[in-house]
């Protein structure tokens, strides 16, 4: 149940796109075609699930202060290495990305094509590297940040493939000029969370 | 390569001083090329954070500029994003570090997102496309460049924020008492939370583009 209930929250309470903004910059330049959301929004999800509990690993045994408790020297267990998790996090996302990118080369040619340029992208993606740093923050355990991990993914994946949907109607609305693209995406952006707002508050 | 010519370019020269002017209206970082929108939104609910955060990211754009355009011509190709990765992370951990020390009541405000200047599209997108092809005093430029127009855009956004969602600037209550208790004016609450940003930027980059008269299909 404190499971659902975190899953509930990380999608659609405090979305991690709509609330934290995180993932902007793929989110804004992805979002034309719903295919292509699609195949990015499965990616932040895949990526992100398995980035959290390896992150969160690393941190838990490595960086933490007294995380090396386990090593049984006193000297290991007093270092307090936090302050390289910037670096570590960003390392492991980077890998990740990489293995991602040849595991959809090998299963999906079509993917990899329509994807090709973005995968790279992913490793840029706020909302993983945001998505770690949250773990640290909050301070959630293995469980709990696998969980936030795929939840959070899938709140991108929402907020990419329903913006994009929106974006395939909007092409034949007459809009101003200078409000074309990107200006008239963030209003609905815009919308779009205010309306995610709606579900603040809920909880089971 | 010609050593001699470029060392006669003047340091000021029109073209470099093209390179710094340029993104602050014909090719603004947020309002055209949409980087770095994500630190944009979520740091402005204030103003005093949104300065903070503008100046770590010229500090980290343009060091970060000068050292992989040093250092270009020994990047291979293929590793060229984690060695570009690596040199920013290392810058940002530097300023949050700084900032932890001599404003940290800041730092708690801005909490993640000094770390998330390394995903900072805008860094990236600088050292892809400047400073891995051109020379390091040009790079420190377009850094600069770069830096300051992302600064001043999430200023103005912040300016915004803090005016109509708590009538302040900068902490100072700045809407008169008088309209609240005569006229029954009341601080937009949306403005602080998450939509106002994305409907402010909108707005903003409608009034830029208007002016600067670039057109999207």
């Amino acid at each position: 149940m404190e499971y659902i209930n975190l899953a509930i929250k990380a999608i659609f309470v405090e979305n991690i796109l709509l609330a934290y903004f995180l993932g902007m910059c793929s989110y804004l330049a992805v979002s034309k075609k719903v295919p292509t959301a699609i195949g990015l929004g499965i990616a932040v999800i895949f990526v992100l699930t398995i980035t959290s509990p390896v992150n969160w690993f690393i941190y838990e045994y490595f960086l933490k202060p007294g995380a090396m408790h386990w090593t049984g020297s006193a000297k290991l267990a007093a270092m307090d290495l936090s302050f390289l998790k910037l670096i570590s996090f960003i390392a492991v996302i980077a890998a990740m990305v990489q293995i991602v990118e040849m595991f959809i080369e090998k299963v999906s040619d079509t993917l990899y094509n329509q994807l090709g340029i973005f995968l790279p992208l992913i490793t840029v993606n706020c909302s993983i590297l945001g998505g770690a740093l949250f773990l640290v923050e909050r301070e959630y355990d293995l469980a709990e940040s696998v969980v936030f991990g795929s939840a959070s993914g899938i709140g991108w994946f929402l907020a990419i493939v329903s913006m994009a949907a929106i974006r395939q109607k909007l092409r034949y609305s007459n809009i101003p000029d200078g409000l074309r693209g990107l200006g008239i995406t963030m209003l609905v952006t815009g919308l779009i969370a205010m309306a995610f707002m709606a579900f603040s508050g809920i909880s089971l | 390569m010609a050593d001699a010519t470029e060392a006669a370019e003047p340091l000021f020269s029109t073209k470099n001083r093209k390179t710094f002017k340029d993104p602050f209206m014909v090719n603004n970082p947020i309002t055209l090329q949409v980087l770095g929108i994500c630190s944009a939104l979520a740091v402005t609910a204030q103003l005093k954070p949104s300065l903070v955060m503008g100046i770590a990211v010229v500090f980290v754009v343009a060091c970060a500029n000068v050292t992989i355009s040093m250092m270009r011509r020994f990047i291979p190709g293929r590793v060229r994003i984690i060695v570009e990765m690596t040199v920013v992370a290392t810058l940002v951990i530097l300023v949050d570090q700084v900032l932890r020390a001599y404003a940290f009541e800041v730092s708690k405000q801005l909490s993640l997102f000094v770390g998330l200047i390394i995903t900072n599209c805008i860094v990236l997108g600088r050292l892809e496309a400047f400073a891995m092809g051109n020379k390091v005093w040009p790079s420190f430029l377009d850094g600069l460049g770069n830096g300051l127009s992302y600064a001043a855009v999430i200023a103005i956004v912040g300016f915004f924020r803090e005016l109509m969602g708590s009538g302040q600037v900068l902490g100072f209550k700045v809407v008169p008492q008088a309209l609240y208790d005569n006229l029954g004016y009341t601080d937009n609450g949306l403005m602080v939370l998450a939509p106002g940003a994305f409907i402010i930027l909108g707005l903003l980059i409608w009034v830029q583009r208007t002016v600067s008269g670039h057109v999207e299909d």
